[in-house]
């Protein structure tokens, strides 16, 4: 125990006494860690980045997305020129997701209809889900508020509205219960109680409604068609759930061909890009490595003395060796740890919504897989730095090195 | 049974063009715990060899070194460097302190070879050794904030500091003026006399010399016992003088044999 403490401990006095060489041979080091450290994490955050703007169009991962198309005769398949019984697939659907125990489930629907604004009738592209079409697709509102699980209940209708339609009611604050009526053979008064983004300067109004409020207050759900239905499943689970899903809805709707398939992400940062940043901070690391061998030979050199009057106190060669290359490993730990600091401070202060072009819902905490990463570069650089000038110190012939 | 004990010792080196140096014959030599010897010579007589040969820092080319009766040729090179930190405490003539440390470091320093109390309570009992120098109140000063006196103290405190068997003074005045090498000198002996460690001193110093028990002189590489009654002043060689080393000869460099 006292061994290998006495070991470090002299590592350490050595680094101390001659903090200046130290430093100066760590810095390219501890450039190196960042580089490497910051890059991975940096590499992990817009990977999240990616990944949740995808998911904010095709759900998080994984989504299965059940598709039902009413068979005509055979192979055939033909779009939706009738209208289907919603209460048939909310009950196919609702079969299905408590068989498999799935939590955030959502139908979704695609339509139009004809919202009353101030300046006169316009008909409104109108997408129709459930409330966990939120959390699947990780929906961010600008004001106001997703709809939650209790506004299924509601008398009046709810609507979430993109900025054209918002601008178009007159921009009013959604803490006053703005109304728009939502037109057709039967009118009903709908409050508007979220406004999200649109998605370009020129997109038409365009609105999410709850699919059981449509059903209720719509006379009918012409132009809907069957509704899709959105499955955020674990990843590891999806695979299998896939075909007993198909076979599960083909069977709960008779007349209809079921499709279920994964969304899938584009993940191009985890292989290329990764590998080419990582392999730039490596040659650095490697460089500051050169570096520190340099230094640690000619410091050997000056030491030789030194080195004589340890061996004089009992260090056996095995110490000497081990005392040289800890002192390459410890300062270069030390300057992979402050590389760390380094890369944790510059990413937690990126400017996220600048360089993202958009905020990350989940931020990922620093990714101790980068942190580790930098470190064990730091350590491995340190040990292979630290061989050489060690291996000369234990050829020091102890005689000549105390008179030296 | 002997502290120490050469029997027959020699030291040569091949050199370059083939030829063999012999730097010490024929040594024989007994060493008592608590015994002060002195040898004497001029450079070039293979004094610290003999000295680095007692130390473990270096092997014998022939003859028998025993330690405590044991033949230090069976140690292997760990065992020797752990019986050198544990046993022998070194004393140079150059002081060797370590630079960019504190005289508390320099003391402390052997003490981190050591194991178990005497490593985790390495800086009190720095801190203790060097009070007893007297140089209690200096223990943060670095080297070259001492003087030379000074830090020869801290040199004799780093080598008391493990409480060695033997204490090996190469020349331990040769950097010190008289005084403050008789002061040096004093110092050694009290303390070793305290310890209970003998104390071998190689000096070319005869008034330094003068303050051991017993004498030897080294000349050509052969040891030969002297007496020194009066302080510097030889009054008789006692031992026989090898024949091929001129009698009266202090010193010959190392014989060399084609």
């Amino acid at each position: 125990m006292s061994g290998i403490v006495s070991t470090l401990v002299e590592a350490w006095d050595e680094l101390r006494i001659h903090k200046l060489r130290v430093l100066l041979a760590l810095i390219g080091v501890a450039v190196a860690v960042t580089a490497i450290t910051g890059i991975t994490a940096a590499v992990q955050m817009m990977n999240q980045a990616f990944r949740e703007q995808a998911e904010r169009y095709n759900g998080r991962d994984v989504t299965l997305m059940a598709t039902a198309y009413q068979r005509w005769s055979g192979d055939m398949v033909a779009t939706t020129s009738t209208t289907p019984d919603p209460a048939v697939f909310e009950a196919a659907y609702t079969r299905v997701v408590e068989q498999y125990g799935i939590e955030h489930w959502s139908r979704v629907g695609w339509g139009q209809a004809p919202f009353r604004f101030p300046t006169g009738t316009q008909m409104v592209q109108l997408q129709v889900v459930d409330p966990a079409f939120g959390v699947i697709n990780r929906f961010q509102t600008t004001d106001g508020r997703w709809f939650a699980d209790s506004d299924v209940e509601r008398l009046a209708p709810a609507v979430v509205v993109n900025e054209t339609f918002w601008k178009a009611l007159g921009e009013p604050a959604l803490d006053t219960h703005p109304t728009i009526v939502l037109g057709g053979p039967t009118p009903v008064r709908a409050e508007v109680i979220g406004v999200y983004a649109s998605s370009w300067d020129q997109e038409p109004p365009a609105a999410y409604a709850l699919t059981d409020h449509v059903n209720r207050w719509t006379a009918s759900n012409e132009g809907y068609g069957p509704p899709e239905l959105r499955m955020w499943v674990p990843p590891e689970m999806a695979e299998e759930l896939q075909p007993l899903i198909t076979r599960d809805l083909m069977a709960l709707l008779p007349g209809y061909d079921v499709n279920v398939y994964p969304n899938e992400y584009y993940n191009a940062l985890d292989s290329a890009t990764k590998w080419v940043v990582l392999g730039v901070g490596g040659f650095a690391l490697l460089l500051g490595g050169l570096r520190l061998v340099n230094i640690a030979l000619v410091t050997v050199r000056h030491r030789i003395r030194e080195i004589g009057i340890r061996r004089s106190f009992g260090a056996t060669s095995g110490r000497v060796f081990f005392g040289v290359l800890m002192e390459s490993v410890v300062a270069t730990v030390v300057a992979g740890l402050v590389g760390v600091v380094i890369a944790v401070a510059i990413i937690k202060n990126i400017p996220v919504e600048r360089v993202f072009g958009g905020g990350i819902e989940d931020m990922p905490p620093f990714p101790l897989s980068a942190a580790m990463i930098g470190m064990a570069c730091a350590t491995g650089v340190g040990a292979l730095a630290g061989l050489i000038p060690a291996t000369v110190a234990v050829r020091v012939k102890v005689i000549d090195a105390i008179r030296y | 049974m002997s502290l120490l004990e050469l029997t027959d010792v020699t030291r040569s080196v091949l050199l370059p063009d083939e030829r063999v140096l012999e730097i010490l014959r024929g040594i024989t030599l007994t060493v008592d715990a608590g015994e002060h010897i002195s040898i004497v010579g001029r450079s070039g007589t293979g004094k610290s060899t003999l000295l680095n040969i007692l130390g473990l820092l270096d092997s014998p080319t022939s003859g028998e070194y025993l330690l405590e009766g044991a033949s230090v040729a069976r140690l292997s090179q760990r065992k020797r460097a752990w019986r050198r930190g544990e046993d022998f405490g070194f004393v140079f003539q150059q002081f060797n302190l370590m630079p960019g440390r504190t005289a508390l470091e320099n003391v402390a320093a052997p003490l981190m070879y050591a194991r178990g109390r005497q490593f985790w309570r390495r800086r009190a009992l720095a801190a203790d050794m060097l009070d007893r120098v007297g140089l209690g109140d200096r223990l943060e000063d670095m080297p070259e904030k001492l003087s030379g006196g000074e830090q020869q103290r801290v040199a004799i405190a780093r080598a008391l500091v493990r409480g060695p068997r033997v204490i090996l003074a190469d020349e331990p005045t040769g950097a010190l003026d008289v005084d403050t090498g008789g002061e040096v000198m004093a110092l050694l002996d009290e303390i070793a006399g305290q310890t209970g460690a003998a104390l071998i001193a190689i000096t070319h110093d005869l008034a330094v010399a003068a303050r051991a028990q017993r004498h030897y002189r080294l000349a050509g590489g052969v040891l030969v016992p002297i007496v020194l009654n009066a302080p510097g002043q030889v009054t008789e060689w006692v031992g026989d003088v090898p024949t091929d080393v001129p009698t009266g000869a202090a010193e010959l460099p190392g014989t060399v044999r084609a």
